[in-house]
């Protein structure tokens, strides 16, 4: 309880066989906090996720998380690391032969001595934090997207972690869906007193949820500050970002020192 | 021509080495799968669900093609008896023919296209969904959770589903050889009895039926597992499922024959 980071990674690269995606990066992620990481598609924003869910490892650096070092845990510490996680996938991954109630009731019978009709009540008072009470019976199949994505993030806090990681949580959802997830995030993260960490590409939906924001572009943390210090600053690199222009003030490949400075950003604060 | 030619070798050294850790791949992951087939016995209700999809799904294909095979087969026995007057013997034949070979392979082929297929299927989408990565970072093992109980529900199908076409095949030959040719329905059955032996017939069916079932069901669990996370990727596993193991039921037979049924016995 004494480090009031959960999560800090340190000078991590990491290549996919021999084809580098990450390069060095550094990321704290404090304790309690709502943090987004945000990049271009393909930056590496997914493989990031994964391997502070120690689902990959880094080639070069280390990833402390929640006060393990994963490159150092065999598969009962790893099994044990992830445990105290939850992580949304980017497609929701619902198992696709079970009821939504027993997708969100499979950690629980997995991991715990529970009996049925405890599960149960535990089941329902997930679902009923995501508005999805009713739909318990029905199969993955038969959900829209933003309800699977709701039946993903109660599975997802099924066990109560203390880390929650979200990939792309908001991407092909409408306007209200979008707000619900939004507000369901946050709110999930401070009744449970978790830590979370978006993965995304939308900006304007991100920056009013979270507390600290990293930028990530080409595998490199390039820029990063709270919301408001963020949203304050007018940076060229979001404005670009939010309306999507191809040829902004500031090319992604830009420097990466050079870059910072612009911003006024401390570097690797 | 000389550039084509290592151009050629090149290809075929990499095919090679390709195979060859493939297949090592292959068996490590058996050895895994062996290790971690706890879960699978434990909550047997898992494996059970596993029977009814491989083994209770099948029964119908199962069924009726023993029932074919066997009305087939005492036709063409018969056909061929008769010219020595031995007509009677059209029991032997048939239940030689599918207890020691018909039953075991056939029920195998047919296994691994209705049952493998839909195996390596199965667990290939589950991984191009994610859904294994999903389990996997839940802290359970797919392997344990999802792969070993299909393993060990196919490997206790397979056996049961030789054993129920052979014996409807037997009373196809019945159907054809005594209702409708006519051949004396004592020595059909007496004769059945006295030639078919438990140790060196039935016992060596049931033990290449298993063989088969194990070599089907892990072609078709390692396929699903180890297939390319795409469209294009499962549906070229579930067509190798197919053909591997078709192949590896023949070639298997031939080499258990040879081990059961030459040199004495
Ligand atoms: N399993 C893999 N094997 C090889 N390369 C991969 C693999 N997964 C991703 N990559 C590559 O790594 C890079 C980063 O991928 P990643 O999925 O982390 O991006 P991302 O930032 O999450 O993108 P998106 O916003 O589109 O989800 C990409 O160039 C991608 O092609
Ligand atoms: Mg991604």
């Amino acid at each position: 309880m004494a480090d009031p980071h959960i999560a800090v990674i340190e000078d991590l690269s990491f290549a996919y066989d021999r084809r580098p995606v990450l390069h060095g990066i550094g990321l704290k992620i404090p304790r309690g906090k709502v943090v987004a990481v945000m990049g271009q598609s393909g930056c590496g924003k997914t493989t990031l996720l994964r391997i502070i869910a120690a689902a990959l490892m880094p080639t070069r650096g280390r990833a402390r998380v929640l006060g393990r070092d994963t490159g150092t845990l065999d598969r009962d510490g790893l099994y044990a690391l992830r445990r105290r996680m939850g992580m949304l996938f980017q497609f929701g991954a619902l198992f696709t032969d079970m009821s939504v109630f027993d997708n969100v009731a499979f950690q629980m019978r997995e991991h715990t001595n529970l009996p049925e009709d405890a599960i149960r009540d535990l089941v329902l008072l997930k679902l009923e934090a995501v508005g999805l009470r009713g739909a318990a019976q029905r199969m993955p199949g038969e959900l829209s997207g933003g309800m699977a994505r709701r039946v993903a993030l109660a599975r997802a806090i099924a066990l109560d972690p203390q880390l929650i990681l979200y990939d792309e949580p908001f991407t092909g959802l409408d306007p209200i869906a979008l707000g619900v997830i939004a507000r369901l995030v946050r709110q999930l993260n401070d009744s449970l007193g978790a830590t979370s960490i978006i993965v995304t590409h939308d900006v304007a939906e991100t920056l009013p949820l979270v507390d600290y924001v990293y930028f990530m572009a080409e595998g490199r943390v390039i820029a990063e500050g709270t919301a408001d210090q963020v949203r304050r600053s007018g940076v060229a690199f979001v404005e670009q970002f939010v309306s999507g222009a191809i040829d902004g003030p500031v090319p992604f490949h830009y420097p990466a020192a050079g870059y910072e400075a612009d911003l006024g950003f401390a570097a690797g604060a | 021509m000389l550039v084509a030619l290592r151009a050629a070798l090149i290809r075929l050294g990499a095919a090679v080495t390709v195979g060859v850790w493939r297949l090592g791949y292959g068996a490590r992951f058996f050895v895994y799968l062996i290790v971690h087939s706890g879960t699978a016995f434990r909550r047997f209700r898992l494996t059970m669900r596993e029977i009814y999809f491989a083994g209770v799904l099948s029964l119908i294909i199962i069924l009726v093609s023993g029932l074919f095979v066997g009305m087939v087969l005492a036709l063409q026995g018969y056909e061929t008896l008769q010219r020595y007057g031995s007509s009677e013997a059209l029991g032997v034949l048939v239940a030689l023919s599918l207890v020691r070979e018909l039953g075991p392979v056939v029920a195998g082929l047919l296994f691994a296209s209705r049952a493998g297929s839909a195996i390596t299927a199965e667990i290939g989408l589950m991984k191009a969904t994610e859904q294994l990565s999903a389990m996997e970072m839940m802290a359970v093992d797919p392997v344990a959770r999802v792969v070993a109980p299909r393993f060990w529900g196919g490997v206790i199908s397979m056996p049961v589903l030789a054993a129920l076409f052979s014996a409807m095949g037997i009373f196809g030959g019945y159907l054809v050889g005594v209702v409708l040719i006519g051949v004396d329905e004592g020595a059909f059955w007496s004769q059945m009895q006295a030639a078919v032996d438990v140790r060196n017939d039935i016992l060596n069916g049931v033990i290449k039926s298993v063989v088969f079932g194990v070599a089907v069901t892990l072609i078709a669990v390692f396929e699903g597992y180890d297939a390319p996370p795409t469209a294009e990727g499962v549906s070229g596993a579930t067509t190798r499922t197919v053909v591997t193991s078709s192949l590896a039921i023949l070639a298997l037979d031939f080499v258990l024959t040879a081990l059961m049924f030459t040199g004495g016995a």
